[in-house]
C-alpha cells in the first residue's frame, strides 16, 4: 500500500460529461485521449446515480471514484485501490463545499465557467502533486478569495493610471455581479 | 472591455449551452497574451488571458516549444503587477507550462523575492512553484529560505515547504535530509495539516532505517496527534512496523496492537475505518484481535453515508475470505445492504453473504439475489455468478437450487462475458458435481438452442461430446445437436458434426443413426462441414464393416493433440512433399522456452535451445547441427532432451565455460561450450577431464577433444557417459578444462609455436533427476487425469519447512521436478493460503507423467504439500516421490 495517502486526478464535469477542469496526479493516464476515456467511463458508471446529498463511491479500473454532484456540476475525487475511501471523500466534500463558497452558492455549469480561474486556483490549493494539501472549504476558500491588491504597495506608489484602471475595474465589478 | 463576460446578460436566457469560452482558438488567444508587453497592465484583462490559455492546456491543447517559450516569456512580465490575483494566475501559468531550466532562471528572482515577501499567500505559492520547477542546482541557494518556511507561523506557508519537500525528496534526498530538525518541530505544530505533511515528510526521510521508524512510531503513538490524516498515517506506519518485526515475536501481545485498538475509538470515522483495516490485515490475525475492529465496521454498515458503508463492506469481503467465521455476526446487516442503492455496496454484500453463509441459508440467499440480479449492470452479475460457482462447489448438496438459479439466469438477457461466466460455471459443476451432470447438460443444450454467441455454442458442442455420451440416456441430446447443423452458421454447423461423431463412436447403439444424419450433413453447403461429415463417416466405418470402434478413432476423437500446434506448424512448413509421408511423431513435443530460437531451427530434434541469450543465434544454430553430424554419438539412438546451459565458470574470467546435457535412453552426453576471452592466447587440444567419482551409476566412454580454440570464437568438446538404460540416474561431476595455451602475438595474430600444458578448475556439475524429464504440457489436465489409471496413482504429504512464501515454495517444486505446469496453475495469487499447481512431462522412457500439488501454509510460512502422481508406469511414480522426498 501506498504509505502517504494520494490522489490520483481531480475532476469537474458538467452534467453531459465534459470537462470543466480536471488536474491528474499520477501517469496512469498518459494521453489526453485516455484521460477523456477515462473521464467518460466515470461519467457513465455514475451519471444514473444519486450523489447530492451525500457523496458517493464507485471502483472504477481498479481505482475507487468518490464523487458528488451540485445542480450540474459533476465533481470526482479518484485514488488507488487500496486508498482510504473516507480521506478521499473528505477531499471531493472540500472541493465541491470551497467550490460553493466561491461562486457564493451560485453552483452551476455557466457560474463553474465564467469563473474558472477561481476553479483552477482551488484545484491547485487542495491537492499538490497527489498530496492533499487542504480539505477545510473555508480554508481553501480563504485562501483564493483574499484577492485585493498587494497590501505591501501603499497607495502612493501606484501612477494614476492604474488607480483610476483599479478604481474603473471596482466599478465594473460591482455592476456585474 | 471587449470581453466575452460583457455578453452575459444577453445570453443568459436565450441559450442554455452559453459558454465564455465558445468558440475559442489557440491562434487568437496567444495573439490576446499580447497584452501582456503592455507598459499599462491591466491585470484583469491579463487574468482573462491567462485564464483562457489554462483553460485551453485543461481541455487538452497543447502549445509547441515556440508558442510555449513565448507565452512564457510574456507571463514573466506581469510580475511587475502587485495584483494578487494576476500574480496567483501567473504562477499557476508557470507551473503548467513547466518552463526549461535556462528559462526557469529568467523567473527564479522575481520568485525568491515572493518567497520572501510579507504575503503570506505569496510566500506559500512561491515555493511551490520554485520547487516545482527548479533543478537540483538551484536548491542550494534556496533552501535557507525553505528550511525557515517549514517552521513558518503560518500554517499554509509551512505545509507548502513541506510537501515541496516530499516532492524534492525523490530527486534531491540529500538536500532534503539536511532539514530532519525543523521538520520534527514541525511535527509538534499545533496546525492540523502541518502536522499531517511534517509527519509524511519525516517519515520518508527516515523509511530506509527501520529503527528510527520503529522510533518515531513508538514515540508518536504515546503522544498527541492532533489531525485525523495525520493518525491515518500514523496508523499506517504503525501497521508497517509490525509487518517488518513480525518474525520477532513469537506469543503474547502484538507491538501496537493496543495502539490500533485505540484508534477503532477516534472521533474521525477516516482513522476507525484505517484501523479497522489495518488490524484486518494483520498477518496471522486472531479472532480475538478482529473482533473490536470487525464490531464497528458493523456499525458502519449502517451508516447514512454510501461511502462509509461502501468502505466497511469492501473491507468485511476481504476478511470474509480469510475468516468467513467473524463475519457471520454481520449478516444481518449485510442482508439489509442487498437492496442498497448504490450497487457496489450490493455486489459486495451479496458476494460477502456468499462467502460467510452456510448451507442452511442457501435457499434464502439464492431468492434474495434472483430479485437483485434483474437491476444490476453485467459487471456486478459476473461477480454474483463467481461467487455462486465457489458456493457451489462448497455445498455440493445444493447444486440443485444453485443450477436452477444459473440457468434461469442463463436465460435472461445478458453479455457475452456474462453469459461466459454463466456457462463457465455450469461446466464446472458439471464436472465436479455428478448428480448435476444430467440437468446441467439439458440446460447448456437448451441454451445453445437460442445462443447469438458463436464461441459459447461451439464450447458447449465440445464439452457435449465429451460428456453427453457418459450419460443414462445419451440419445436425448442428439435432437438438439442436429438442429445446430440445420440452424447455424458454418463454425458450429462443422463444430455440431464433430460432437455427432463422437457420439457415434461412443454410444454404439446409437452408431447406426448419427450415421444416417452425418450422411446428411455431406451436402452441406460450407466445404469444412462437409469435409467432417466425410472424415467421421470414414472413421465410423460407414460401411458397416466395423461393428465395435477401435481405440484409435476414440483416440483421434477424443483424445488431444500432445503436440504444439506451433512445433506442429514448423514442421509441416518444413516437409517437402516426397515418396516418404509426413510423420506426426518426427514433431518435437518440447515446448520451447525461447521462440527466437524456434524460428532459427524449425523441426529440429527436440534440443532445448536455451543458450545463453547473450549469445549470437547463429552459434545456436551453429551447435545444434553439430550435435547431429558428429559420427561418434550418432549410434545414441533418439536424442530424448538437452538441458538449457549451466554456466560452469564466473562471468568474466579467462575463459567463459558451460554446459549443456543431453540425454539418451542409454547415454548422457556433455557437450561443453568453450570461449576464450584472452586475445593474446590461443588454446589448443581442449578437453574436459570429468571425475565421475561421485556419480557412480555413470562410467565414461567416450570424449571427443577440441583440436583448437581461438580468441572469441566459441567451440565445444564433448565427454559422454554410459548409464543403465531408461534409469534416471543422478550425480555429481567435478571438472577440469585441459589444455595446451599458445602464446599469440597481437599485432600479427600469429601463434608461437611451443605451447605450455595447462588446466583450469570449472565448477561442478550435476545430473538432476529433472534432466530427465521432457516438459510437456497437455491441453486439458482433467481429461489427462482422468485417463490414467487411478490404481497406479501415488499420494504422499510432505513438509517444505520454513518458506518466504507459498509462490516461492511452488516455484521450487516445480524447478526440482522440471515439468511443465499446466493451466497457468504455477501462478500463485498473493495471499492465498493454499494453491494447487498441476504438472505434466513425459519421463525417460517416453512415459507420461501427470502430478498434481496441493500446498498449503501455516501462519509461521511453514509449507506443507500432497503430491499426487498418476503414469502409465508405477515406477516412475515412485521415482517422482524419490525425487521430491531427496531434493
Amino acid at each position: 500500500m501506498e504509505l502517504c495517502p494520494s490522489v490520483k486526478n481531480v475532476l469537474l464535469l458538467d452534467s453531459e460529461g465534459n470537462r470543466i477542469a480536471a488536474k491528474y496526479y499520477c501517469d496512469d493516464w498518459p494521453t489526453n485521449s485516455a484521460k477523456e476515456a477515462f473521464e467518460k467511463a466515470v461519467f457513465t458508471k455514475t451519471q444514473k446515480t444519486n450523489a447530492r446529498t451525500e457523496a458517493e463511491i464507485a471502483m472504477i479500473e481498479n481505482n475507487v471514484v468518490v464523487y458528488k454532484f451540485v445542480q450540474n456540476l459533476h465533481f470526482f475525487v479518484t485514488g488507488g485501490e487500496d486508498e482510504n475511501e473516507l480521506i478521499l471523500a473528505t477531499v471531493v466534500q472540500g472541493f465541491s463545499d470551497a467550490v460553493g463558497i466561491l461562486l457564493r452558492g451560485q453552483v452551476d455549469k455557466r457560474e463553474a465557467l465564467e469563473n474558472l480561474d477561481l476553479i483552477l486556483m482551488c484545484l491547485d490549493e487542495i491537492v499538490d502533486g497527489g498530496i492533499i494539501l487542504e480539505t477545510d472549504p473555508n480554508v481553501i476558500a480563504g485562501k483564493i478569495a483574499s484577492q485585493s491588491l498587494d497590501a505591501g504597495g501603499p497607495l502612493s506608489e501606484q501612477t494614476i493610471s492604474q488607480a483610476l484602471a483599479t478604481a474603473r475595474e471596482h466599478l465594473t465589478r460591482s455592476l456585474l455581479k | 472591455m471587449a470581453q466575452p463576460f460583457a455578453k452575459k446578460d444577453d445570453d443568459r436566457d436565450e441559450e442554455a449551452e452559453y459558454s465564455p469560452f465558445l468558440g475559442i482558438e489557440k491562434g487568437a488567444v496567444l495573439q490576446e497574451a499580447r497584452v501582456f508587453h503592455d507598459p499599462q497592465l491591466d491585470p484583469r484583462r491579463c487574468s482573462q488571458v491567462i485564464t483562457k490559455l489554462l483553460y485551453l492546456l485543461n481541455q487538452g491543447e497543447t502549445f509547441t516549444k515556440v508558442e510555449a517559450t513565448e507565452v512564457f516569456f510574456a507571463v514573466t512580465k506581469l510580475f511587475q503587477s502587485r495584483d494578487i490575483g494576476l500574480r496567483r494566475m501567473v504562477y499557476l501559468m508557470i507551473k503548467e507550462i513547466s518552463p526549461s531550466s535556462d528559462e526557469v532562471i529568467m523567473v527564479t528572482s522575481s520568485l525568491m523575492k515572493d518567497m520572501t515577501s510579507r504575503t503570506d499567500v505569496y510566500r506559500a505559492n512561491a515555493i511551490r512553484v520554485l520547487c516545482q520547477i527548479t533543478d537540483g542546482t538551484l536548491l542550494g541557494q534556496i533552501e535557507r529560505y525553505l528550511k525557515q518556511a517549514i517552521v513558518d507561523k503560518n500554517p499554509v506557508v509551512a505545509s507548502a515547504a513541506l510537501v515541496s519537500g516530499i516532492h524534492i525528496l525523490q530527486t534531491n534526498p540529500e538536500i532534503v535530509k539536511r532539514w530532519s530538525n525543523e521538520v520534527q518541530e514541525a511535527v509538534q505544530s499545533r496546525a492540523a495539516l502541518v502536522q499531517f505533511h511534517a509527519l509524511a515528510l519525516l517519515h520518508q526521510i527516515r523509511q530506509n532505517d527501520r529503527l528510527a521508524v520503529s522510533k518515531l512510531v513508538t514515540s508518536l503513538t504515546r503522544g498527541t496527534v492532533r489531525s485525523p490524516l495525520a493518525q491515518c498515517l500514523l496508523v499506517r506506519y504503525a501497521s508497517q512496523v509490525i509487518r517488518e518485526s513480525a518474525n520477532n515475536f513469537q506469543t503474547g501481545e502484538r507491538p501496537f496492537y493496543d495502539y490500533l485498538e485505540s484508534c477503532l475509538r477516534h472521533k474521525s470515522e477516516m482513522v476507525i475505518l484505517e484501523a479497522a483495516r489495518a488490524i484486518t490485515e494483520l498477518s496471522g490475525v486472531t479472532n480475538r484481535e478482529l473482533t473490536p475492529a470487525i464490531t464497528v465496521l458493523q456499525l458502519f454498515l449502517s451508516s447514512s453515508k454510501p461511502v462509509l458503508r461502501f468502505a466497511a463492506v469492501r473491507t468485511l469481503n476481504k476478511v470474509a475470505m480469510t475468516h468467513p467465521m467473524a463475519v457471520t455476526n454481520c449478516n444481518i446487516d449485510m442482508e439489509s445492504l442487498i437492496s442498497d442503492q448504490n450497487r457496489s455496496i450490493a455486489t459486495l454484500a451479496i458476494t460477502t453473504l456468499l462467502k460467510t453463509g452456510n448451507e442452511s441459508s442457501v435457499d434464502r440467499l439464492m431468492k434474495q439475489i434472483t430479485n437483485f440480479m434483474s437491476d444490476i449492470a453485467d459487471e456486478f452479475k459476473i461477480v454474483v455468478v463467481e461467487a455462486i460457482r465457489s458456493l457451489c462447489i462448497k455445498f455440493p448438496l445444493k447444486y440443485r437450487s444453485l443450477m436452477n438459479f444459473l440457468s434461469n439466469i442463463l436465460r435472461e438477457e445478458g453479455g457475452f462475458e456474462y453469459k461466459k461466466a454463466i456457462v463457465d460455471s455450469i461446466v464446472i459443476l458439471i464436472r465436479d458435481i455428478q448428480e448435476a451432470k444430467e440437468i446441467g447438460l439439458l440446460h447448456l443444450c437448451e441454451f445453445i438452442e437460442d445462443c447469438e454467441f458463436t464461441y459459447l455454442s461451439t464450447q458447449i458442442l465440445h464439452f457435449l461430446g465429451i460428456e453427453g455420451p457418459k450419460t443414462a440416456d445419451p440419445s436425448k441430446f442428439i435432437r438438439y445437436i442436429y438442429n445446430r447443423v440445420h440452424l447455424e452458421n458454418a463454425t458450429v454447423r462443422a463444430c455440431a458434426v464433430t460432437t455427432l461423431a463422437k457420439f457415434g463412436a461412443t454410444v454404439d447403439s446409437l452408431k447406426p443413426r448419427i450415421i444416417v444424419l452425418l450422411r446428411r450433413c455431406l451436402f452441406d453447403s460450407d466445404d469444412e462441414v462437409r469435409d467432417r461429415a466425410t472424415l467421421y463417416l470414414n472413421t465410423l466405418g460407414a460401411d458397416g464393416s466395423v461393428a465395435e470402434t477401435d481405440n484409435d478413432v476414440k483416440e483421434f476423437l477424443f483424445d488431444s493433440l500432445d503436440i504444439p500446434l506451433v512445433n506442429l506448424e514448423t514442421s509441416l512448413r518444413n516437409y517437402e512433399p516426397s515418396d516418404q509421408p509426413f510423420d506426426i511423431n518426427s514433431v518435437p513435443k518440447e515446448i520451447k522456452a525461447q521462440p527466437l530460437a524456434e524460428k532459427k531451427a524449425p523441426g529440429k530434434k527436440p534440443i532445448g535451445l536455451g543458450a545463453p541469450p547473450t549469445a549470437p543465434s547463429a552459434a545456436v544454430d551453429a551447435y545444434d547441427k553439430l550435435l547431429s553430424s558428429i559420427p561418434e554419438f550418432a549410434s545414441y539412438g533418439k536424442l530424448f532432451k538437452s538441458s538449457a546451459p549451466v554456466e560452469l565458470t564466473e562471468a568474466e574470467t579467462e575463459y567463459a565455460v558451460n554446459v549443456v546435457k543431453h540425454i539418451f535412453d542409454h547415454h548422457v552426453l556433455f557437450q561443453y561450450n568453450c570461449t576464450n576471452t584472452i586475445p593474446e592466447q590461443l588454446l589448443e587440444n581442449v578437453t574436459v577431464v570429468v571425475d565421475a567419482s561421485e556419480a557412480e551409476e555413470f562410467s565414461e566412454v567416450a570424449s571427443k577433444p577440441l583440436k583448437s580454440l581461438p580468441y572469441d570464437s566459441p567451440g565445444q568438446t564433448f565427454v559422454a557417459f554410459e548409464k543403465t538404460d531408461g534409469v534416471p540416474a543422478v550425480g555429481k561431476f567435478s571438472n577440469v578444462l585441459k589444455f595446451i595455451v599458445k602464446e599469440v602475438d597481437p599485432t600479427t595474430g600469429e601463434a608461437e609455436e611451443d605451447g605450455v600444458e595447462d588446466e583450469y578448475q570449472l565448477e561442478d556439475l550435476e545430473v538432476v533427476a529433472a534432466d530427465y524429464m521432457q516438459k510437456v504440457g497437455v491441453s486439458n489436465f482433467r481429461n489427462a487425469w482422468e485417463s490414467m489409471d487411478p490404481e497406479g496413482e501415488r499420494v504422499d504429504e510432505y513438509g517444505l519447512g520454513s518458506r518466504e512464501s507459498l509462490a516461492e515454495a511452488v516455484n521450487a517444486v516445480v524447478n526440482l521436478l522440471g515439468m511443465q505446469p499446466c493451466e497457468g496453475t504455477e501462478a500463485v495469487p498473493s495471499n492465498s493460503r493454499s494453491h494447487t499447481c498441476l504438472l505434466s512431462g513425459v519421463f525417460i522412457g517416453n512415459v507420461k507423467v501427470l502430478v498434481r500439488l496441493s500446498f498449503g501454509i501455516s501462519g509461521q510460512n511453514e509449507v506443507a504439500m500432497k503430491l499426487a502422481v498418476r503414469s502409465e508406469d508405477e515406477n516412475v511414480s515412485n521415482t517422482i516421490h524419490e525425487i521430491v522426498a531427496s531434493g
